[in-house]
């Protein structure tokens, strides 16, 4: 199925949940934030939140910034 | 003088000049330089993980969260809205509840919006985090935001990356007997006498990024500015001497030869 993911669009597996999809990205998980169509998931709901077609995800970490 | 620590929102800062970690050449300098500086506390932004090229490294592998306090900030917001979207992923992230408030008016001037400023406040304090806003040099926009529950102020000294230093070095002193919570100048300073400057004005802390990453030797810099910063903390809580328009000798007058 077709996502996006940080403004790519992407083909993953159908039915893939938010920590399948880090996986599958190769993102590691620790430090990350995920929000799913403008809603934040919990870290804990990574394993059962399931991400749909057309989905819109974005995943965030510290970069380096001053102000 | 000992026991000059520095807390805010429970939390003890040992270091009272705060760095950033953008505009550096890689990250092994970004790493020389904190390390120059004697900081504990280092500002990040929250940006987009590189899901195509996962080979590149990221920041938190060289300065280790563990070591240092990290201070995510949400530069480049111009929206209320886009400020708590960023603070709250940040927090999300599950580094630290504190952020670093940043809420953009103008991109010529970078000055803070600051009546988004207090809106995002509002909503960010509800949610728990610990909110360290850049405000302007406002005693009165300052007094809000601390009433609203903010447990420090940021007020600007000069546009970010001017190198100004202080430019109204009398609202900064009016601020401090304003609010009652920790002063920390953030952006504008250029050199080791501008955070001086501030130190000795009575300020808690200063934040700065570009005066250390753009100076020809960031390294260097970074040590200057730590000594600049400890200079100007000592000679404030020393007290200097009022300043006068005539001389005072320091010599003693008894026991000149020829009298």
């Amino acid at each position: 199925m077709m996502i996006t993911c940080n403004g790519e669009k992407k083909t993953v597996p159908d039915g893939i949940t938010v920590q399948g999809l880090l996986e599958f990205l190769k993102v590691q998980q620790e430090r990350v934030a995920v929000e799913l169509n403008l809603e934040i998931v919990k870290k804990d709901k990574f394993g059962t939140t399931a991400i749909k077609e057309d989905d819109n995800l974005e995943v965030v970490s510290f970069m380096q910034g001053g102000s | 003088m000992t026991d000059d620590k520095l807390v805010i929102a429970g939390i003890e800062f040992r270091s009272r000049l705060w760095v950033g970690t953008g505009k550096y050449k890689d990250f092994a300098e970004t790493k020389k330089a904190i390390e120059a500086s004697g900081t504990d506390v280092v500002t990040v932004s929250v940006r987009r993980v590189n899901i195509i090229d996962r080979s590149k490294e990221n920041l938190l592998d060289y300065i280790d969260p563990r070591k240092y306090k990290i201070l995510p900030n949400t530069a480049g917001c111009y929206t209320a809205k886009d400020a708590i979207r960023t603070a709250m992923l940040a927090a999300e992230a599950g580094i630290t509840k504190l952020v670093k408030l940043e809420v953009i008016g103008d991109d010529k001037t970078l000055f803070p919006d600051n009546e988004a400023l207090l809106e995002a406040t509002k909503v960010l304090v509800k949610e728990g985090l610990i909110v360290l806003p850049y405000v302007s040099d406002d005693p009165i926009m300052a007094k809000k935001l601390v009433d609203l529950g903010c447990p420090a102020v940021m007020p600007l000294a000069a546009p970010i990356g001017s190198g100004l230093g202080i430019r109204n070095p009398y609202n900064i002193r009016i601020i401090m007997e304003t609010v009652k919570v920790p002063v920390v100048v953030d952006a504008g300073v250029g050199t080791a006498s501008d955070v001086a400057l501030a130190m000795e004005l009575g300020c808690d802390a200063v934040l700065l990024n570009t005066a250390i990453a753009g100076a020809r030797d960031p390294i260097a810099m970074a040590e200057a500015m730590r000594y600049g910063v400890l200079a100007g903390r000592l000679a404030y809580r020393a007290g200097r001497i009022p300043k006068k328009l005539y001389a005072t000798a320091s010599s003693p007058l008894e026991g000149m030869i020829g009298n």
